[in-house]
């Protein structure tokens, strides 16, 4: 413990900061942004009385909500360049890079967790409030896009900001595909320097931090909101 | 040609059948008051007309247009036909005047200028011009349903329909709504109110429907149906409603 | 362009010369279950008793019990697995470190990953039962407390009870995540299901094969799990009782 090196740290706190945390930053911008219009669609779709628009929806959801992220991220990372190529009509699969295939599968499997909060949001909303809507002649997109979606998505920030902050941590994840994202980057300089000790408890410790600090954010919001209704 | 017009509309919600042979109609500048106990369907009932329950026999023309007809545009149509609902549905998150041009901007196509000159006109006539940049939280509740009104008088309906427009509404409030409901009747609109007020009845009503358990069991004029009602359930009705 | 599907594959002989891929596929699975369930023991235990101590009155007992909660929250699984698994033997006295180090596979990565990963578990468990007893009417303590019961036995006999039943769905998902994450463990080497469908991709190339296997497997135990959870919710139910609507729960 006395060999403790602080140093190892500050010599690699560009490439980590510049290179690993930007990547994890853009990757969880990316997907939330993603996941959220996508797992609102798929809100909209369980919600459908479309019954097979419905049933696809509910599949998708529960197919991601039963397999663990890891085997999503395998998949992800083979079938992109499948589906590309079936896309593109090539004849051998596409070369997709590390980033476009995160982004991929991060937005895919986080929308199922997304859209199950839209969907508790949308259901939220009173029927007399569609009713208004309607009667005033407003179309289903107006009626969702002015009426239910708005007051859908500002009651449900907070739980979605803190299903963002889990998906900032499970971003940690592409480190089976050798990604230099923020926990990649600090497990480079761990084996490089053989100072897998200070860098992941660095690793550990910067994690904890935004995580905690963005939680509590939420928390703030949360008691603003309570007290304007 | 009637304004609206019913003939046999029945609707079951599975099993359970809320409007049985529902027939009847709304002459143009009319003010038809209809009645009922509570569970008897005319809350249903005033939700088909405007399509916002489907209905599963029958017919409903408004303005001769059928609105279960698959082809009917039916937002449109709707933007025709004023409503106003108990809980008066304002929606939270935009403010008064947001609510007030909503339908016109989006449905109407009007310009905003145009909808907020044309919202503020009758955002003043009822009374609340200087709740303006306000949102409904703000607002009490006979306030928030005069603004309903307003909204549903912004997009020029040919006419309108209430759904128990007072009684969410704590007693002191009730008249401030009904006011203005008396001045829209005097000036000829053509009015479907679901309302227990018999006072309102009395004042402007031509007719008055009685429903219990999903039928029209009275549809008489005012004066018949105050003098001497027909059926037993709706004299027992009213003697509970007049003796509160 | 073409995909050539092979689910003969499933019963080739796999690389360890004996058991067929599907044999191993299992046998991955078992692996899984099996750290879930040390690490569930650990999370119910260990979240029970943090869950408790946050709705007492101690507040130094509550501080440690909240903090406890945000630290292990608050850091991904991933990297959790990793202070078990590389950092932790370097802290620790030197003889003991290296006996751990020194354990032979597949222990040298269950023991750290049942570990990290039933701690981790036991702050969502301790959400739960914190958010349970709080969610029971402040009366039940008070006719406890009125009855002469210590506080203790208020808990035992009349806060926990009820919770624990009112939790039991959140608690549900929360072992479906459990069983889920244990996939992590793959990092620090444990062979568990995903791992298993990985080497399978990598030796035989039949990439959706593999997938398709592991993800049928998964489904199949989520299916079982599920439905025996429902089975013991409703078995412990108690007549005339309808819970309060059910505690948040979120993540995976």
């Amino acid at each position: 413990m006395g060999s403790f090196d602080f140093d190892v740290i500050a010599r690699s706190l560009g490439y980590l900061f510049r290179e690993g945390m930007v990547f994890t930053l853009t990757l969880t911008a990316l997907a939330a942004v993603g996941g959220i219009v996508f797992g609102t669609l798929l809100a909209m779709m369980r919600l459908s009385s479309f019954k097979w628009l419905s049933l696809a929806a509910t599949g998708y959801v529960n197919l991601m909500r039963s397999i663990p992220l890891l085997l999503v991220i395998f998949w992800f990372y083979f079938l992109v360049p499948y589906i590309g190529a079936w896309l593109t009509g090539a004849a051998r699969p596409i070369h997709v890079g590390a980033f476009a295939s995160s982004v991929i599968t991060f937005t895919m499997f986080e929308a199922a967790y997304y859209s199950e909060i839209m969907r508790a949001g949308i259901q939220s909303i009173p029927r007399g409030q569609v009713w208004a809507g309607y009667a005033l002649g407003l179309n289903y997109w107006q009626t969702m896009g002015t009426v239910v979606l708005p007051q859908a998505f500002r009651n449900m920030i907070p739980i979605l900001l803190t299903q963002t902050i889990i998906l900032f941590q499970d971003t940690s994840l592409v480190y089976v595909l050798s990604i230099t994202d923020f926990l990649g980057a600090a497990s480079k300089v761990a084996q490089r320097d053989s100072r897998l000790v200070e860098m992941y408890l660095f690793a550990a410790l910067v994690y904890f931090i935004v995580s905690f600090g963005l939680s509590l954010l939420v928390k703030r919001l949360q008691q603003k909101i309570a007290i304007v209704r | 040609m009637a304004m609206i017009e019913l003939k046999d509309v029945s609707k079951w919600y599975g099993s359970f059948q809320v409007l049985n042979g529902c027939t009847t109609s709304v002459e143009k500048g009319e003010v038809i008051v209809v009645c009922g106990p509570s569970g008897s369907g005319k809350s249903t009932l005033i939700k088909v007309v405007n399509a916002l329950e489907p209905f599963q026999k029958g017919t409903i023309h408004v303005d001769g247009i059928s609105v279960s007809d698959p082809k009917t545009d039916l937002p449109k149509l709707r933007s025709r036909v004023g409503m106003v609902f108990q809980h008066f549905e304002l929606f939270p998150h935009l403010t008064i005047t947001e609510n007030l041009t909503l339908g016109q901007i989006k449905v109407l196509k009007r310009s905003e200028e145009e909808a907020k000159t044309r919202g503020l006109k009758y955002l003043d006539r009822v009374g609340l011009i200087e709740q303006k940049d306000k949102f409904p939280g703000q607002l009490s509740g006979g306030q928030q349903q005069r603004v309903a009104i307003a909204r549903a008088l912004s997009m020029d309906p040919i006419c309108m329909l209430f759904d128990e427009p007072t009684s969410a509404l704590d007693p002191e409030m009730i008249n401030e709504v009904l006011d203005v409901m008396v001045g829209l009747a005097k000036e000829g609109m053509t009015m479907m109110v679901v309302t227990h007020e018999m006072g309102f009845a009395r004042k402007v009503a031509n007719r008055v429907i009685f429903m219990d358990r999903g039928q029209i069991v009275e549809d008489a004029s005012k004066d018949d149906f105050f003098g001497k009602p027909r059926s037993e359930r709706a004299q027992q009705f009213l003697a509970k409603i007049l003796h509160n | 362009m073409k995909y050539n599907w092979n689910w003969g594959i499933l019963w080739q002989t796999s690389i360890d010369g004996q058991n067929t891929w599907i044999m191993m596929l299992i046998h991955g699975l078992g692996w899984t279950l099996f750290a879930a369930l040390c690490a569930g023991v650990i999370a119910l235990l260990l979240g029970s008793v943090i869950g408790v101590v946050r709705t007492t009155d101690h507040k130094w007992l509550v501080r440690l019990g909240n903090a406890y909660v945000e630290l292990f929250r608050n850091i991904p699984l991933l990297v959790q697995l990793f202070l078990w698994f590389f950092v932790i033997p370097e802290l620790l006295p030197k003889a003991f470190g290296s006996a751990i180090k020194q354990m032979p596979p597949p222990w040298g990565s269950f023991v750290p990953a049942v570990i990290g990963l039933g701690l981790f578990t036991a702050a969502r468990v301790a959400e739960q039962v914190r958010a349970g007893i709080q969610s029971l009417p402040r009366g039940q303590r008070m006719a406890g407390t009125a009855l002469g019961l210590t506080q203790a036995q208020t808990y035992r006999h009349v806060l926990l009870p009820m919770a624990f039943r009112i939790i039991m769905p959140p608690l549900t998902s929360e072992t479906m995540n459990l069983i889920k994450n244990t996939s992590v463990a793959l990092t620090i080497g444990l062979v568990e299901l995903t791992a298993a469908a990985r080497s399978m991709q990598e030796f035989t190339f039949q990439v959706f094969e593999a997938f398709t296997a592991a993800t049928v497997i998964y489904i199949i135990v989520n299916l079982v799990v599920v439905n025996l959870l429902r089975w013991l919710e409703k078995s412990v139910a108690v007549p005339g009782f309808i819970g309060p609507a059910a505690v948040g729960g979120g993540g995976h």
